[in-house]
């Protein structure tokens, strides 16, 4: 790592751009020149976390796509990908259990953030402004259940019992709609956005709701993001809720079918046959769901990557 | 932040802080409220504010009617530990309770004599107290090399990678996890093709089950971790390096005199959390896990309250113990924030 060559017209002592992350920092003067050991000490510390990231997840996907031929050669999981095949996808996503799984998921995912974020954007927003009747006591309301976290698993179930939700998908999306953390990280964002502009509209009538879904919203693309993808991932990685309010097999999300088949060696309901006869290797259809159940998070959260740091900084900070 | 200076019809404002208190739900004859009383002077009516703010209040309804619903009354619900609540006292959950009997702290004696508890118990701390020692500093290290790193491109790509386990299910790191260290994992494989042994699962061995959770805990969320800290390491005021390193101290006393004063506040407010959720280690993580090294070795107070309660049905007990645990998260928070105050630091609360 020479000294760096950013040719922006900063200070040497340049912190980093806060919204992109990118800012390269030049080495200030009275900076020692890093030593040769210390580079190689720190390469080699991060070369293995990252490695320790990665290996496993490129052994899952290269097996994933690796032929019957192959697997056996190797005797398990491949590290070198030889025969390439698609059959394993293309046998899970042609409507199996596994295909019906997925689309349980994506329709949780979806609809449950979709809810959870009108909901928390509201609230975010209807709290952001301080002195504002009743402010103290709403926010009150909502922090004390942090305190309190997780009221018990067990009236919990007794109530999605008594409400008549057990065994349907509004038990997986209602108990959790609602993180109090969530709301306040977009709280302390709206409460960001100038006071000045929020008065002209005022001034030139705007109602509230206007005011939030025509100037606040468009100026907080980056913290919904970060919020949407934070509550994305909570609906999608979900196992407990499928695990104790389904009943029916037929019903579960993607990451209980997950777990039935990877670690409880149950073969996908009408595959067993193929996975049976070795036409397709049990190894590589259990590392197939596994690469579908982490595509999504893998692709989606890079992009919102840099938005992260502002986002928890302003949550700590305000939060 | 101050309040909207919009004018309005009704008595003006002086500006300056907002009404810290709520105004007061009685209305007192109006010419002497204005100026008797401090908490209303320069306010606004109560009148005024709810014609103004009515939007604000109707926006939060929906989460805190959700709230309601699926944190205090379940909150409340736990009274049912002071019971022998049964489901088929009732039609429902209220009405089953209000037709249990009463037993008072009966449920909370049956824990002492309960050796699946007492083992819960152990395995949580132990657990807990395992990652407070190997988990919690390897995110400060990494964020201090990170932090390090020149080159933004170099930065910006170790951090996607080390983010990413964080957004995993807890199903798929498990699963990863057995993909390298099950008996049909990569290492087996590798031990069996040279001999070494062809008995080898991490996976099943009890003996090994705290090292191996501790270990899923890093890989899952150690990367992220980093980034508090270097939220908090890029608010670090630059000149203090700068008049450190003219002052003659190098790169190792520099970290040691201003970045880590600078961390000390995360961490301290970090510890006290750490600390104070010490009694819940993850749910899921092992409540997947249970089946493969037993109960024994894994049992932890949330798997012990899912198996009494919705496996077992004894859902009075199963609330006693939540109740338990609840109890001594609170006071391990409080007496962690004490010392953390003790030391100087601000800690979760402030000491007012």
């Amino acid at each position: 790592m020479s000294a760096s060559t950013a040719s922006t017209d900063y200070p040497d002592h340049l912190v980093w751009d806060d919204e992109r992350d990118v800012g390269t920092r030049r080495r200030p003067a009275w900076e020692e020149r890093p030593t040769r050991v210390g580079v190689t000490a720190k390469g080699a510390i991060l070369g293995i976390a990252l490695l320790a990231i990665l290996f496993p997840l490129w052994i899952v996907v290269i097996t994933s796509l690796s032929d019957a031929k192959t697997i056996s050669e190797t005797g398990g999981l491949v590290v070198w990908p030889r025969g390439i095949t698609f059959d394993a996808y293309r046998e899970l996503l042609s409507g199996g259990e596994v295909s019906r799984a997925m689309v349980v998921s994506i329709g949780v995912t979806v609809i449950g953030t979709l809810f959870s974020m009108a909901v928390s954007v509201l609230a975010a927003y209807g709290l952001s402004r301080l002195g504002s009747l009743g402010h103290r006591t709403l926010l009150f309301t909502m922090m004390a259940t942090m305190f309190f976290g997780g009221a018990g698993i067990i009236p919990t179930y007794l109530l999605i019992q008594t409400l008549g939700l057990m065994n349907s998908y509004a038990a997986l999306i209602l108990p959790m709609a609602v993180n109090v953390f969530n709301i306040l990280v977009l709280r302390a964002f709206f409460m960001n956005v100038g006071q000045e502009i929020i008065d002209s509209a005022r001034i030139d009538g705007a109602g509230e709701f206007r005011i939030l879904f025509q100037m606040v919203l468009p100026l907080s693309r980056a913290v919904l993001a970060v919020i949407s993808l934070f509550y994305a991932v909570a609906y999608w990685g979900n196992w407990f809720a499928g695990f104790i309010y389904l009943t029916d097999q037929d019903k579960l999300p993607l990451q209980n079918v997950l777990q039935q088949i990877v670690i409880a060696h149950q073969r996908p309901a009408g595959m067993a046959q193929l996975i049976g006869t070795g036409q397709i290797p049990s190894l590589a259809v259990q590392t197939a769901v596994m690469v579908l159940a982490l595509l999504p998070v893998a692709v989606l959260s890079p992009f919102v990557q840099r938005h992260f740091k502002k986002g928890m900084l302003i949550g700590a900070v305000k939060g | 932040m101050s309040q909207s200076t919009v004018p309005r019809p009704g008595p003006p404002r002086e500006s300056g802080d907002p009404p810290k208190a709520p105004a007061p739900q009685v209305r007192r004859p109006r010419t002497r409220l204005r100026r008797t009383d401090p908490r209303l002077r320069g306010g606004i009516r109560l009148r005024h504010k709810l014609r103004r703010d009515w939007p604000l209040i109707l926006m939060t309804l929906p989460a805190v009617a959700l709230l309601v619903v699926f944190a205090y009354v379940p909150i409340a619900g736990n009274v049912i530990a002071f019971q022998f609540y049964s489901p088929y006292a009732g039609d429902g959950f209220f009405d089953s309770m209000q037709n249990s009997a009463w037993t008072g702290l009966e449920n909370f004696q049956r824990l002492l004599d309960d050796h699946d508890f007492w083992n819960a118990v152990q395995n949580t701390l132990l657990f807990s107290s395992l990652q407070l020692i190997f988990y919690f500093p390897v995110p400060i290290a990494l964020a201090l090399l990170i932090n390090s790193i020149l080159h933004s491109k170099v930065r910006a790509w170790a951090q996607a990678v080390l983010y990413l386990p964080h957004f995993f299910s807890w199903v798929l790191v498990i699963t990863v996890f057995q993909q390298l260290f099950g008996g049909a994992g990569l290492v087996a494989q590798l031990l069996r093709d040279w001999g070494v042994t062809d008995s080898f699962d991490l996976m099943t061995d009890p003996g090994f089950f705290k090292w191996l959770i501790t270990a899923q805990v890093m890989w899952k969320d150690a990367g992220w971790g980093i980034i508090v800290f270097l939220a908090a390491l890029s608010t670090v005021n630059t000149e203090l390096y700068e008049s450190a390193a003219v002052d003659g101290a190098g790169r190792w006393r520099r970290m040691w005199h201003v970045t880590l004063p600078a961390l000390r506040p995360v961490i301290a407010l970090l510890l006290v959390l750490q600390v104070g959720n010490m009694l819940t280690v993850g749910g899921e993580q092992f409540l997947i896990q249970r089946t493969a090294v037993g109960p024994g070795a894994s049992e932890v107070l949330d798997t012990y309250v899912w198996h009494k309660g919705i496996e077992g049905g004894d859902f009075s007990y199963a609330a006693a113990i939540g109740i338990v645990k609840g109890f001594f998260s609170v006071c391990l928070v409080l007496a962690a924030n004490r010392v953390a105050h003790a030391m100087g630091e601000q800690g979760v609360y402030s000491r007012r």
